[in-house]
């Protein structure tokens, strides 16, 4: 087994709700992030699933040390990450990456491409020497797929897959060994989709980095994970390698989940039995006692509503999961690919 | 070429097709005339929704399939969209020559439209109920209590929960599944014949995705509309649509009933997109992508707009626009080479 | 600065204008366009506005007005001040006179070329202070928040609230007394800080608001992540992003500021002569208005052009930023 890279403890983010302008009076918490543990290893990637306001955002940004958790612990490589100087911060920085979401909003509009990417080394002098800033920006361009010789150009001279490679770059720049992804295909068109999955892969394979890819797309997040983390109102209701949640899901959330994914085949219309959850995702303001998921489970019983469930391995099962009842049931028939056949060439 | 018959669309229409169709968009061309040129954003797109029919616009953005549907309800932004030339009809008659008048009167009761983001598109400052309610008032003439005795019946159609009380509340007091059917609702008060749905799930989570869908399908079938159902994601067209129109450019590439186009796609772009999708029921699976980007709808590339990205492209397909021919009774493609890639196993 | 949005502007030369931008960029791989040269948001905008005629013309009057301000010798080679002539005093337009004599005999083109320089100065120079005040205080309370922003914002509340020509008139009359003497900087200098003074918390707010919608940006929270200080943010992230509204309101300002220096000489609370300014020569004629209304006629006409110019400008200029109105 591999090294963990990052250790996550029982993470906590909740935000004030406070009424009054001038004296403000705390009236409650939105329990964005309610006591998230998991490991990342060196090399991995670690899918994180869920509907919006699970928390997977908010998440991302704890990680990232853009907000301060209110407990719990992170771990890089064994020292904590809560607590460090500004030094010890600026060294993580560049250890550990995010690439945001949309593309059209997550670069600077006033900066050229070389200016955007360049960036990095100017808040980090220590990496590169300035005389060879230049080169390095244009080394990264390259490795993204985009035109070296675009240096000098605007953020909005490119199209949303461009602009998501220069965030990309972006990120690189520091040589980190985690990246972040929150969202990073979401906003694109379905085949330049496949052009940035395609790359984030690459990149692992030549950079040996671990990601955590936050998504909303259970298909790209299998596509493109190692583990899979299920989400729910802030917590983790599953946890397990992409073949375990896939194919032997036991949390009654992430079997409705798997079973809503239209799959791209019309013949599977019929043979298809979509768990149909009523209703919507409770506020996190005002989370339901005991499971949080039990207002719209179809297994829920008394003790749901009494007991929190632990995310343990449980009986008949093989992987942690946060329900009394967890039991396995098929949901998704996989089936493994066929090779690709090459598209015909012209024979006439 | 046995088994085959090959002719060009707009003769097959001529040639007698039975204009009882509900409606229908012919060779519709549309430009924008903005400062940096005219973007063809447009260029004979011809399709057509019978009753009860699901019609899918599959296409990327910046394909043309929001602005058909744009100019179909008359909506479109003039300047800079304009129309310039084609006929979209409505039981035979061209709506593209009537009146301001005559086309208002169309919307909403002949063809409605549910947009995607249902936040932005109902007036935060009015209540659900009076949003739907005015519908009634101003086309129906009814009274104040009656159109709001209305106006719960269609919350309750679309399945809101406590509609009798819901609508006395404000769209930003709604998640944005119940949004979504609220939308739904306002568009169905006047019982439209033609429902056009522009991207209705796009912003939805998947488990709510999946509820709008159904609902969609079943108010469908209970009143017999045409649905035209404008949309990027493969997998929902999958499960509703009964023909898919695929759009690329300006143009429709690929036009088939459902079960062929997915398991023989005809052009290859849509086998491109196909092939580009990561689908959660495969494992190991390799992602072929469709290389380059979609063309600038200032300088669309001579031939078939394709060409540029096309794995199978030969010197003829920068030459000559293809046609859209019909392959068979229901399926047609605008690819030089369909037929190679319908014959081959 | 002889055209006082050219600096701001254009970020990039001109040149040649590469198309239709996002879609138009070419398949990453493929060869690069010649004649690609990069343009910026303000480049683009730049590339609007030379296709406004309104622009051109309010540039031009600009321009002459600034040139008048600088080197009013090349309109007139007639001392404004010293060349009095009682002879002639209140004589009319005419071939020598252009825009006649008042009543000290003096020429009134000479005088309302050099009045120029006084409206200008006292009208950029207190635009200037009023954005660059407003504009810090507006970052500051925008990017802090929290008891800072409510204690500026209150505070920019209070100034606003004084009624313009009433505070004007107050905070000259207390400082402007006559037993200060009548040096020419002291009162140009104490008319701009009256001026300064009352309408900071305009361009304040709209600084505040244009950085608490900014600082939520992406790209905020991308440097950030990079690890960038808040020094690199604000001036790197914030504030080039955060110009275009104050710069739109500047360069109206300069024209509303023209007008209101006129206004407070013309109530006799603003420049006095032996300044010479627009407002103080239509104070001067303020009395004979029926004998000689050529005397109010033509310095009213170049501060109307002048504060039209401005607007206009102003007005060009927020079209061309605003890339809804495209």
């Amino acid at each position: 087994m591999t090294e963990n890279i990052l250790e996550v403890n029982d993470l906590v983010k909740y935000y004030p709700v406070t009424r009054g302008i001038v004296f403000k009076k705390t009236i409650g918490h939105v329990q964005a992030v309610d006591g998230v543990s998991f490991n990342l290893r060196k090399g991995e990637t670690l899918g994180v699933v869920g509907e919006s306001g699970c928390g997977k955002s908010t998440l991302a940004r704890v990680l990232m040390s853009l907000e301060k958790p209110t407990r719990g612990s992170v771990k890089f490589n064994g020292q904590e990450i809560y607590g460090l100087g500004a030094s010890g911060m600026r060294r993580l920085r560049r250890n550990i990456q995010l690439v945001m979401q949309d593309p059209y909003t997550s670069l600077n509009p006033r900066m050229t491409v070389g200016d955007l990417i360049g960036e990095p080394y100017e808040i980090h002098p220590d990496v590169a020497p300035k005389a060879s800033r230049r080169q390095k920006v244009q080394e990264l361009l390259e490795v993204v797929g985009l035109n070296p010789e675009h240096i000098n150009r605007y953020p909005h001279q490119f199209s949303g897959g461009q602009r998501q490679r220069i965030g990309i770059a972006r990120a690189l720049a520091l040589r980190p060994e985690i990246i972040v992804c929150d969202e990073p295909v979401s906003a694109l068109d379905v085949s330049i989709q496949a052009q940035v999955m395609n790359l984030l892969e690459k990149l692992q394979n030549e950079f040996g980095l671990s990601y955590i890819f936050i998504a909303h797309d259970l298909s790209v997040v299998r596509h493109l994970s190692d583990r899979v983390a299920v989400m729910y109102l802030g917590k983790i209701v599953e946890i397990g390698s992409e073949d375990e949640i896939y194919e032997r899901p036991t949390h009654p959330y992430t079997q409705a989940l798997l079973s809503a994914v239209p799959v791209p085949d019309p013949s599977s219309r019929e043979t298809k039995a979509i768990i149909r959850l009523t209703g919507d995702v409770p506020s996190p303001a005002n989370p339901p006692s005991g499971c949080r998921f039990r207002t719209r489970c179809w297994k829920a019983q008394e003790i749901c509503a009494t007991e929190v469930p632990e995310l343990t391995v449980r009986e008949g099962s093989d992987h942690p999961s946060a329900c009394h009842f967890a039991e396995k049931r098929e949901i998704v028939a996989t089936h493994e690919a066929g090779e690709l056949t090459d598209l015909p060439t012209r024979t006439l | 070429m046995s088994n085959v018959f090959v002719s060009e669309q707009s003769e097959a229409a001529a040639a007698g097709h039975p204009s009882g169709r509900l409606l229908e968009v012919e060779d519709l061309r549309v430009e924008f005339r903005t400062r940096d040129g005219v973007a063809k954003v447009i260029n004979g797109v011809t399709y057509h929704v019978d009753a009860g029919e699901t019609l899918a616009v599959l296409g990327e953005s910046g394909s043309g399939k929001s602005v058909t549907a744009q100019t179909i309800m008359g909506i479109l932004d003039t300047p800079p969209g304009f129309v310039t030339g084609g006929e979209i009809r409505f039981h035979g008659r061209d709506m593209l020559k009537m009146s301001a008048e005559e086309r208002r009167r169309i919307r909403g009761e002949g063809i409605a439209m549910v947009f995607q983001d249902a936040l932005s598109a109902l007036n935060p400052v009015f209540t659900v109920g009076f949003q739907i309610a005015e519908q009634f008032r101003v086309r129906r003439g009814m009274s104040r209590g009656d159109a709001k005795k209305r106006a719960a019946e269609m919350l309750d159609q679309v399945k809101i929960p406590n509609a009798k009380q819901r609508i006395n509340e404000y769209p930003h007091q709604f998640s944005g599944g119940m949004r979504q059917r609220v939308m739904i609702a306002m568009s169905l008060a006047l019982d439209p014949e033609v429902l056009i749905a522009d991207e209705p799930t796009t912003a939805l989570d998947v488990t709510v995705q999946a509820q709008i869908m159904d609902l969609l399908a079943e108010l469908q079938q209970e009143r017999q509309m045409g649905l035209i159902l404008i949309t990027h994601d493969l997998g929902v067209v999958a499960d509703v649509a009964d023909r898919i129109a695929v759009m690329y450019a300006g143009r429709i590439v690929e036009e088939a009933d459902v079960h062929e186009l997915y398991a023989k796609p005809a052009h290859p772009y849509t086998l491109g997109l196909l092939e580009s999708i990561p689908r959660i029921d495969e494992k190991g699976q390799q992602l072929r992508t469709i290389k380059g980007l979609p063309p600038s709808l200032l300088r669309i590339p001579s031939g078939c707009p394709f060409h540029p990205r096309c794995p199978m492209a030969q010197p003829v397909c920068a030459e000559k626009v293809p046609p859209l021919l019909q392959l068979g009774p229901t399926r047609a493609s605008a690819c030089h080479f369909a037929q190679d890639l319908v014959s081959r196993d | 600065m002889s055209d006082p949005t050219s600096g701001s502007l254009v970020t990039t030369s001109p040149g040649e204008q590469p198309g239709l931008v996002a879609e138009a960029a070419p398949a990453p791989g493929a060869p690069p366009q010649q004649r690609d040269k990069p343009r910026g948001l303000l480049g683009d905008a730049w590339h609007d506005l030379r296709r406004k005629p309104i622009f051109w013309i309010a540039a031009t009057f600009i321009v002459l007005f600034l040139l008048m301000a600088i080197v009013p010798q090349l309109f007139t080679s007639v001392d404004p001040e010293h060349d009095s002539n009682l002879s002639r005093s209140l004589v009319g337009p005419g071939s020598t006179g252009w825009f006649g004599y008042d009543l000290q005999g003096q020429d009134i083109y000479a005088r309302t070329i050099y009045g120029a320089r006084a409206s200008i100065i006292v009208a950029v120079v207190a635009t200037l202070g009023t954005v660059l005040f407003g504009s810090l205080v507006g970052v500051i309370a925008g990017f802090w928040g929290g008891w800072l922003d409510a204690l500026l914002s209150r505070l920019a509340d209070v100034f606003f609230g004084i009624p313009f020509v009433l505070g004007a008139i107050v905070i000259l009359f207390t400082f402007n007394t006559s037993n200060s003497g009548r040096s020419t900087v002291r009162i140009t200098t104490l008319v701009i800080i009256a001026l300064v003074t009352l309408t900071w918390p305009v361009s304040m707010r709209i600084m505040r608001s244009s950085v608490l919608a900014t600082k939520q940006a992406d790209y905020i929270v991308a440097a950030r992540a990079l690890g960038a200080s808040n020094t690199r943010i604000i001036f790197k992230h914030l504030i080039p992003n955060c110009l275009a509204p104050v710069l739109v309101y500047a360069t109206i300002l300069v024209g509303a500021f023209i007008g209101a220096e006129a206004t407070l000489s013309f109530l006799g609370v603003g420049l006095q002569s032996p300044v010479i300014s627009w407002g103080v020569i239509i104070n001067e004629s303020q009395n004979y208005i029926r004998v000689a209304p050529y005397w109010l006629l033509f310095p009213a006409a170049f501060l109307v052009t002048a504060v039209l110019s401005f607007v206009m400008l102003g007005e060009a200029v927020r079209e061309a930023l605003d890339p809804k109105l495209r």
